[in-house]
């Protein structure tokens, strides 16, 4: 299947977001979503429910996942004030569906969050829908499921996945 | 040890000077596993708690596995239409017969030797029957157990495991009115949104029952949900009142409510329009706002459409009615880990803008990945860290609002109204006094 972007680019794109999560680079975390990006994580016990529809745990439009990024930044975000430390793992990339310059991929993904003297962890698959212009792929759409039925024991999702 | 001699006296535990205007609990009570043992003796075992809403069980043959109260119950709704709270645990064996966590259907069976059941519980069949003598079910010895008391209050629907205790709505008291507040906001009713927040907390269960109605720590430890706000949504969110404004009530039985009207700064779904929503929204809420107002009048209607209210039902229940609407009951496995789950409640036939909007709204704030109860979670887990130097440091203080006539919701009374049923219930002293200041 030919794409506007390959499987390699897809991997590129997402290793570097990962590194900027974990880095704490959150703000140019969110500069990689277009003008009307989002950022999604559906309920554990519904994770193929529509958002607007269903509770979700997240339903960011563009601004929201911005703030979202400058909150955490600051030392009264409580919860992750110190930071964690975070390491996002990425595999399994895959390229589906083109329509326009829009391209699905999805991936799977593990994120390790220790603070504390804790470490959680949090399995899942990502779905993407990246728009590639010339100067490289944006997220339009960012949509976390976790593989998990219940948030225990990592009781919050205070990072970004 | 017998009960008699566990007893802790009322005084020891909870210092209520009122002439002193100061009210002090024993950090003891958020780390002992004996006050834990009690709890669960004197309290999850003799209270209503909360099971469920109606609109989860819609149709005959709709379920639920849930547990209260640390019990593993099966909510069921049967051919007849009529409502099942079950102990989900095989008669044979013991096994929890039902592992999903909803559904429909019209018989259980039991994963272990496959005897099953109907949906109300009834002993239906076995593999092998010769073996037993043939009036071996009669009597109901073999089907699921039924919970001791079930009652539905305007949807809204309780256990209780103690078959002698109070009905539900003379143990609901005054937060009655407040629940029928929720219920009255969709004409047709009302309905639990699909998702659930299942998490866990690292603090004692009663941590998050304080936090939950708490308006003092809404500013420091919110600060950067406000900050949300005012960069949405401009100008409104300078009104920031934020928990100031309002008050606090005694609803009963240990039940209280922090509430206003019309003051907060975030939007409701159906009554405050935020301009986050732009412009567009506001014709739909202004007709919400109208459909409330003439179905329940304009005084009742006001409260119902523009107030905020975050309420605690004795034991483990909350619902807080503010930038939307949830639902939330939590449990402590041990004196330092509870397992909350929460829900979000919303009128039947909402229409798809406003129910979108109302999800939005939820979890801006709410639950946890919402812009505020992760940094909750966080204040409550120190807490219990900090209650290590409990030898040393051994009181929480909640006096605030003693001397006040008219207490806020920055106050403490609400606070204060759990901890003087909790005393009563756990030192098993009637003689506490649930009214005060």
């Amino acid at each position: 299947m030919s794409t506007i972007l390959s499987r390699g680019d897809a991997e590129d794109f997402l290793t570097k977001e990962a590194a900027l999560l974990d880095a704490w680079r959150l703000e140019e975390w969110a500069e990689l979503f277009t003008a009307d990006g989002e950022y999604l994580i559906p309920a554990t016990d519904a994770p193929e429910a529509e958002p607007g529809k269903s509770l979700y745990l997240v339903y960011d439009d563009r601004h929201r996942l911005g703030e979202r990024a400058k909150r955490l930044l600051k030392k009264t975000a409580h919860a992750e004030s110190p930071h964690s430390r975070t390491r996002h793992m990425i595999s399994n990339v895959s390229i589906g569906e083109q329509v326009g310059e829009t391209v699905s991929v999805t991936c799977n993904f593990v994120v390790f969050r220790s603070r504390m003297e804790k470490t959680d962890i949090y399995p899942g698959h990502a779905e993407y829908k990246l728009v590639v212009g010339p100067n490289g792929p944006k997220i339009r759409s960012k949509k976390a499921i976790l593989d998990i039925d219940v948030l225990r024991p990592q009781g919050k999702v205070s990072i970004i996945l | 040890m017998t009960v008699q001699e566990r007893r802790p006296s009322s005084s020891q535990l909870i210092v209520d000077d009122r002439q002193a205007a100061s009210f002090r609990v024993k950090r003891d009570v958020f780390v002992d596993g004996e006050i834990l043992a009690l709890e669960r003796e004197r309290i999850f075992s003799t209270c209503w708690l909360y099971l469920g809403h109606v609109s989860e069980v819609p149709t005959s043959g709709s379920f639920v596995t849930r547990r209260v109260g640390g019990r593993p119950l099966l909510f069921t709704r049967d051919r007849h239409g009529k409502l099942n709270a079950l102990y989900n645990t095989c008669p044979h064996r013991g096994a929890m017969v039902c592992r999903e966590r909803a559904g429909n259907r019209r018989a259980f069976t039991c994963g272990y030797h496959a005897w099953t059941f109907d949906e109300s519980g009834r002993f239906v069949g076995m593999p092998g029957p010769e073996a037993l003598p043939p009036n071996a079910s009669e009597g109901g010895r073999f089907n699921l157990v039924s919970v001791e008391r079930m009652d539905e209050f305007k949807g809204f629907v309780f256990v209780c495991f103690d078959k002698n205790a109070e009905s539900l709505v003379e143990y609901l008291a005054g937060a009655a009115d407040y629940l029928a507040y929720v219920a009255d906001q969709g004409a047709d009713g009302m309905e639990i949104v699909e998702g659930s927040q299942d998490y866990s907390i690292n603090a004692n269960w009663k941590l998050l029952q304080e936090n939950s109605v708490d308006g003092y720590h809404g500013q420091p430890t919110h600060v950067t949900y406000f900050d949300y706000l005012r960069s949405r949504d401009g100008a409104q969110s300078d009104l920031r009142i934020g928990g100031s404004g309002g008050w606090v009530k005694n609803l009963g039985n240990g039940h209280a409510v922090s509430e206003s009207i019309g003051l907060l700064p975030w939007g409701r779904p159906y009554a405050r329009w935020a301009p986050g929503w732009g412009e567009e929204a506001k014709p739909e809420i202004e007709q919400l706002n109208k459909e409330i107002m003439e179905r329940l009048g304009p005084e009742r209607g006001n409260v119902v459409a523009n107030g905020d209210r975050n309420m605690i039902i004795f034991p483990n229940l909350v619902v807080n009615d503010i930038m939307a609407t949830t639902i939330r009951t939590f449990y402590p496995v041990r004196p330092d880990y509870m397992e909350v789950s929460a829900w979000a409640v919303a009128p039947i036939g909402e229409s798809p803008t406003s129910r979108d909007r109302r999800m939005r709204n939820f979890v801006e704030f709410l639950g946890p990945a919402g812009f505020a109860s992760p940094d909750d979670v966080e204040m409550l887990e120190l807490c219990q860290r900090g209650y290590a130097n409990r030898a040393a440091a051994p009181w929480n203080d909640i006096s605030r609002g003693m001397r006040s006539n008219a207490p806020r919701k920055t106050d403490e009374l609400q606070m204060r109204t759990f901890w003087r049923r909790w005393n009563q219930l756990v030192s098993a002293d009637p003689s506490v006094e649930l009214n005060g200041p």
